[in-house]
């Protein structure tokens, strides 16, 4: 995995000293004795990250088949080439993105709803909250083998019993794929956002609020005007680390559906395990990995200039 | 959690016992006191039956204790031949098939088996059916011997057929069929059962003998792709039409298991797969037809006698470190005796089919597999590895292709044509965009050259 | 703020943070209602899980049926056919791969979030944001070399394979946690440690770590949360003796015939030990995951 391009100056934080350059306050030995303690994480990332990026680089120039031994040869770039007239390949990098979007807007929607319901006092509280941040507990493996036998299984799953009054009798894997692994992810980051967003609603001061709700604002221009924009930076945290999560996720299009019906539900984590495990074919698979992290890079310039500028240092008051 | 010197020390303690415990049981291989062997298999019934009589060769090998891993099929494909090819030595016994036993054969990653068997008359390895001991062979000696074997024919439900005034000829034809299956399809009962799920194993099984018998193949002599040549594409055209009219529902994630069921529990009138679902069909516990299926050879068109050849077999990898005990494993599961124990202890219809020419003449199994025993044998003796298609190719092997890549390829092509079948892309879409796969591949073969 | 003439209850300083208005608003049949509505949807969320935990007490013949068994004779024969299939050998590869590799996190990510919380500096700011962008970078781009130098290393199937694989995918996110945590501390404190020569450590263990270990705590339980859960590097990298309780319960998955309530048992007896950590610790998940921005 290679590094993404630090975005130029990012906001100093509040309550820091202004950044100098290093070499006019501090000596250099005092400088290593502050850089020293990141050393070792710093090189254990190198060594297992980086370096096998660099490999991944060299395998995608080579058309190798691990099982078809001799079979070793340097190709340059044709790899790429057919990895660009694979329409397989597109479909599943819109998949991802469909994947990623889908499931952080519903979850972070769901999760809004779970937290603003959870920001009372009731008889309860700590209780359902417990029942509310399970499913991002369980297992993803169990959850999603969960999904497709208790739930979505067209013959015998709740989901189609509870729809039967309505006449419904779909199967669900075969017919909506992606759309039923995008559910089970968001059954389990809705959780996650709801915990996020819920920090964000309790640490709102109340006074301000006191003091609209006494001058007449309506609940609604109350949630709109001073929650909402509160709430901003955590909802934001909450898309950027989901997404980060998401694109590696695996486990549940590997239980679910296998990526199928063909690669209707199949996302590049997916995609990229099946040509490398499956096909052995290395040379493929590699180049498929280097197009995804240059694809990656793009996307995550954007959001890491979100996130720095989010949440550097301490939080701002509201 | 506060951090005092205590809780740190326990920390520490917990973590030298963990790492201690982890050193003996985790992450290390059984040593000392015994010889274990690691069998690794695919989890159909007939090998599960296998490990619940286990015990029989404990018994007979006193001092090796045996270790199963089975696993669904794709899955045991993939750690067994990720395994094998790197050497890991993760497994002293491997099932594989016929697919991979001639390729490991030739690049040494098998044991060769034909030393052992020489030693052991009693074994009778010329007992097995011949097409599979050529299949199972390279350089003349065998690398992996047979468990069970099966080739593919039609099954129909006679009652279905006798109801519905439909016949066909003794050696139908593939147009012949879809229109039986016409005939007989229904709001309650569909005509035919194909398989449609996704996997070289699954879908292109059947698929690949309708290719061959429409005189179709994959590559030519000079390996370019041929996948969209007009054979090819009438067979393929002809496969999703007929499933898609006259097929069963759910078709594009339908495997054998799916259709197993429809055709025993009276649900699809015609199922084309293999000799070994007999299994299923003729077990009375399973189907509501034993007894009432009917038996025809694998359909043909430009060409006859395609009928697939396909058997799961068990070999030893070269890095595993006991060989002798793995054959002593080998030799007790896939010699005669096996057979009639499993036939005395579970019943003739547990018995493995279609390895050995010997179990059709045991008295129990005579009687249960009279219906379809005959078929069974000629399916198996005239499916032909070496030349399974009208024209001449560079590659063996009747359904599948043996060459490393065809598990890759395979796969991306039949996702391609069960996702035609569920109705998602066109044949044509699917079968460009299979012959562009092939091409990569076919352009590695041209390189060598 | 306005006053309010109206005789009121005592403000309440609850961690809730609610004012006057607010609690008489409790009594409210709207609130009531609401409270109602707020139950069921959780029922509603939680209910899959609930249903896995009923199957796993099911007999087969009850497990799969249409329409479902919600009444039925429990039995535990399910739980001992999960033991009976070896469940040790997960279970005990879980464990160990999962705190070895947060011990290991800890002991890299505190230093490194340490010296990242200190007056930054601009080596340092790139350093956090390596840190970041490793772990937004596709695991699978790295799979197949590390499959391929594995394998030659002939380190597959072996349990330290994942405790390193499980450092690596943890510690960013670690480090940048905890860097959040040591960011509440006092400048002063993070300076005058860093300074202070020969008492370096002593001022670290004895005045800063008390400060921040409920962040690392925190930290801990996402770590093992994530560790526990981990599927792609284990069914990957290993196979038989280092095999994790996920891809223990992909064995229950057989091609033939339906074994729902075995399958539930497997899932349950996977899913529990995190599950209920969490549960234990939901004051710490929070904190941990909205990186300290409550108390």
């Amino acid at each position: 995995m290679a590094t993404a391009a630090p975005p130029r100056a990012p906001e100093e934080p509040a309550g820091q000293e202004p950044l100098t350059s290093s070499r006019d306050h501090i000596s250099r030995a005092e400088g290593w004795r502050r850089r020293g303690p990141l050393l070792p994480a710093l090189i254990f990332m190198i060594v297992v990250t980086q370096v096998p990026f660099l490999f991944t680089l060299y395998y995608s120039t080579q058309s190798w088949n691990l099982v078809r031994p001799d079979s070793r040869s340097f190709v340059g770039l044709d790899n790429y080439v057919a990895v660009f007239r694979d329409n397989q390949f597109w479909r599943v990098t819109a998949n991802t993105v469909l994947l990623i979007v889908g499931t952080v807007l519903v979850s972070i929607v769901l999760g809004l709803l779970f937290a603003l319901l959870l920001d009372r006092k009731f008889l309860g509280r700590g209780v359902v909250r417990t029942l509310l941040i399970t499913p991002f507990l369980v297992t993803p493996v169990a959850a999603a083998l969960l999904w497709k036998t208790s739930l979505l299984s067209p013959t015998n799953g709740l989901v189609n019993w509870a729809l039967g009054p309505f006449g419904v009798e779909i199967d669900w894997l075969s017919e909506f794929p992606l759309m039923s692994v995008m559910a089970e992810l968001v059954w389990q980051w809705t959780p996650f956002m709801m915990l996020l967003i819920l920090a964000g609603l309790q640490s709102m001061p109340r006074d301000v609020q006191e003091a609209a709700r006494v001058d007449g604002a309506t609940s609604f221009r109350l949630f709109r005007e001073l929650t909402l924009p509160h709430l901003r930076r955590f909802i934001e945290l909450g898309a950027v680390l989901g997404a980060i999560y998401l694109v590696n996720t695996f486990d549940a299009v590997y239980m679910m559906t296998s990526g199928g019906p063909g690669v209707s539900s199949s996302n590049l984590s997916y995609y990229i395990y099946q040509r490398a495990f499956l096909g052995f074919d290395i040379g493929q698979a590699a180049a498929m990995g280097v197009v995804t992290v240059i694809g990656t890079i793009v996307v995550a310039s954007l959001a890491l200039r979100l996130i720095f500028k989010s949440f550097t240092g301490t939080e701002e008051p509201a | 959690m506060k951090f005092s010197r205590r809780s740190v020390l326990g920390v520490l303690v917990a973590t030298v016992a963990l790492v201690v415990a982890g050193c003996s049981g985790a992450g290390s291989l059984t040593g000392g006191g015994g010889r274990e062997i690691t069998v690794a298999m695919v989890s159909n019934s007939q090998m599960q039956d296998a490990v619940a009589l286990s015990d029989q060769f404990e018994q007979q090998n006193p001092g090796v204790s045996v270790k199963f891993v089975t696993l669904s099929e794709n899955e045991a494909r993939a750690k067994i031949t990720a395994s094998v090819a790197t050497g890991g030595g993760e497994f002293d016994v491997v099932m594989i098939s016929n697919y991979e036993t001639p390729m490991w054969g030739e690049y040494g990653w098998l044991v060769d088996l034909g030393p052992y068997m020489a030693a052991d008359p009693d074994y009778d390895a010329d007992d097995f059916i011949p097409t599979l001991k050529t299949a199972l062979s390279h350089d003349g000696s065998m690398y992996s011997a047979p468990f069970y074997g099966e080739s593919s024919f039609l099954m129909y439900n006679k009652r279905l057929f006798a109801e519905a005034g439909v016949s066909l000829p003794p050696n139908p034809t593939w147009p012949e069929v879809a229109e039986a299956a016409a005939k007989l399809d229904s709001d309650r009962v569909a005509g035919i059962c194909l398989r449609g799920k996704p996997g070289w194993g699954e879908v292109l099984a059947p698929l690949n003998t309708v290719i061959n018998a429409y005189g179709g193949r994959w590559y030519d002599e000079d390996w370019n792709a041929r996948l969209d040549s007009p054979e090819v594409k009438a067979a393929v055209q002809f496969y999703v039409d007929t499933v898609r009219r006259y097929g069963e529902a759910g078709a594009s994630s339908s495997g054998f298991q799916e259709c197993g069921n429809l055709l025993s529990q009276g649900r699809v009138a015609m199922w084309y797969d293999a000799t070994s679902a007999v299994s299923v069909l003729e077990s009375p516990e399973t189907s509501t037809i034993a007894g009432d299926v009917g038996y025809l050879p694998a359909p043909s068109m430009a060409k006859k006698d395609n009928g697939w050849l396909y058997t799961w077999s068990l070999g030893i990898p070269s890095s595993s470190e006991h060989p002798d005990e793995a054959w002593a494993f080998i030799r007790w599961m896939t010699g005669k005796e096996y057979i009639r124990y499993v036939a005395e202890k579970l019943g003739p219809s547990h018995v493995p089919p279609g390895s050995r020419m010997s179990t059709y003449e045991l008295p129990a199994y005579r009687e249960l597999a009279e219906p379809f025993a005959e078929q069974t044998l000629a399916s198996m003796q005239a499916a032909n590895q070496l030349e399974p298609t009208l024209r001449p190719v560079p590659y063996t092997g009747v359904q599948f292709l043996a060459i490393p890549e065809f598990q890759d390829l395979g796969t991306r092509v039949s996702q391609q044509i069960s996702a035609a079948i569920a109705g998602q892309i066109s044949v044509d879409d699917a079968l460009a965009q299979a012959q562009e796969y092939a091409e990569v591949v076919g352009k590695s073969y041209q390189r060598e050259h | 703020m306005t006053t309010d003439t109206r005789p009121t209850a005592p403000v309440e300083t609850s961690p809730e943070g609610l004012s006057h208005t607010e609690i008489r608003r409790r009594r409210h049949p709207r609130q009531a209602a609401l409270t109602v509505f707020t139950w069921i949807l959780a029922i509603g969320f939680f209910f899959p899980v609930l249903w896995m935990v009923l199957t796993a007490f099911k007999q087969e013949s009850d497990a799969a049926t249409n329409p479902p068994t919600f009444v039925f004779t429990p039995t535990l024969q399910q739980f001992r056919d999960v033991f009976d299939a070896g469940i040790a050998t997960p279970l005990l590869n879980s464990v160990f791969a999962t705190v070895v590799s947060t011990i290991l996190v800890l002991l890299l990510g505190v230093p490194a979030a340490f010296a990242l919380s200190l007056r930054p500096v601009r080596k340092t700011r790139d350093a956090l944001f390596f840190f970041i962008s490793t772990k937004m970078l596709p695991i699978v781009a790295a799979i197949i070399p590390l499959y391929v130098i594995v394998g030659e290393i002939g380190m597959l199937d072996n349990i330290w394979t994942l405790v390193i694989l499980y450092t690596a995918m943890n510690l960013p996110i670690a480090v940048w946690m905890m860097r959040s945590f040591f960011l509440e501390v006092p400048g002063e404190l993070l300076e005058a440690a860093s300074i202070d020569g020969a008492s370096l450590w002593t001022s670290v263990r004895e005045v800063i770590l008390p400060l921040v270990s409920p962040g690392i705590a925190a930290t801990a339980l996402i770590c093992v949360i994530f560790s526990w859960n981990e599927f792609f590097f284990a069914v990957n990298m290993t196979a038989v003796n280092a095999q994790t309780m996920p891809v223990f319960l992909t064995g229950f998955m057989s091609g033939q015939g339906l074994y729902w309530a075995q399958l539930s048992a497997a899932s349950v007896l996977a899913a529990l030990p995190v599950v209920i950590c969490g549960w234990i610790a939901q004051n710490k998940l929070v904190r941990g995951l909205s990186f300290g921005a409550i108390k």
